[in-house]
């Protein structure tokens, strides 16, 4: 997945105890492993298996996936702004490869 | 040949044996859980769905799980997602794949051990390639 880009949208700065939204996207095929190639041969399977999301440290949101999630995947879901402090994205793929994406978020 | 796609597509029997799977043979609810998905889905590669569940979200009474299932599906549990008290709210999007037209269970876990679900038919026009199309 070295190949991979990940991409997180959620406000810069929000006010404490807010629901702050954010969205997710990371590029990758999601290939099934059901698909063969134009010579017959079988594809193997590569796809996202999990995205975990810490704030501070305490995970806040994981996910597990299959390839019965679409190609280059979307997430949308929510926190709560309780202070200031570091929020880490990390998917893992069925090969191992990980992307991180680590946004600061500010609480007022 | 048990590898082929079409002999290893779940059937409401499979999908319901991941239901059972997943909370451990307890009861099941309608309610509280609402899943947002096209009536008709016009490409089954990339199904836009949400799914919230009404929940407090507090420490003593939250959402723990949400898993999509599909009935038609090769398999019959899409995905999981893990919340917490954290959360806030209890709202997910994704894009899910859908291999035919067919029923869409949400099923949420709650803090308490209960479960509760919604169950969408989805009509899907131009089915997700799964068997090597």
């Amino acid at each position: 997945m070295a190949l991979a880009t990940a991409r997180v949208s959620m406000p810069k700065e929000v006010g404490k105890g807010d629901i702050v939204e954010i969205k997710t996207l990371i590029r990758h095929r999601m290939e099934t492993g059901y698909r063969v190639d134009s010579v017959g041969k079988k594809i193997a399977r590569h796809i996202v298996k999990l995205l975990t999301v810490t704030y501070d440290g305490e995970e806040i949101f994981r996910m597990d996936f299959t390839q019965g999630v679409a190609a280059n995947p979307f997430v949308a879901f929510t926190t709560v702004a309780t202070q200031t402090g570091e929020l880490v994205f990390v998917w893992v793929d069925d090969k191992g490869e990980e992307v991180r994406v680590v946004k600061e978020l500010t609480v007022a | 040949m048990a590898l082929l796609p079409r002999h290893a597509w779940a059937s409401p029997e499979l999908r319901d044996k991941a239901l059972n799977e997943l909370t451990g043979g307890r009861p099941i609810s309608d309610g509280r859980v609402t899943l947002t998905i096209p009536q008709v889905a016009e490409n089954g590669l990339s199904v836009y769905t949400t799914v919230q569940v009404d929940s407090p979200m507090t420490p003593d009474d939250h959402v723990k799980k949400i898993h999509i299932l599909a009935e038609r599906n090769p398999i019959a549990r899409l995905l999981t997602w893990h919340l917490g008290p954290r959360s806030g709210t209890a709202k997910v999007s994704t894009n899910i794949r859908l291999a035919a037209t067919q029923q869409v269970t949400a099923l949420a876990e709650m803090s308490d051990g209960s479960f509760w679900r919604d169950i969408k038919p989805v009509v899907v026009t131009i089915a997700a390639c799964i068997d090597g199309g």
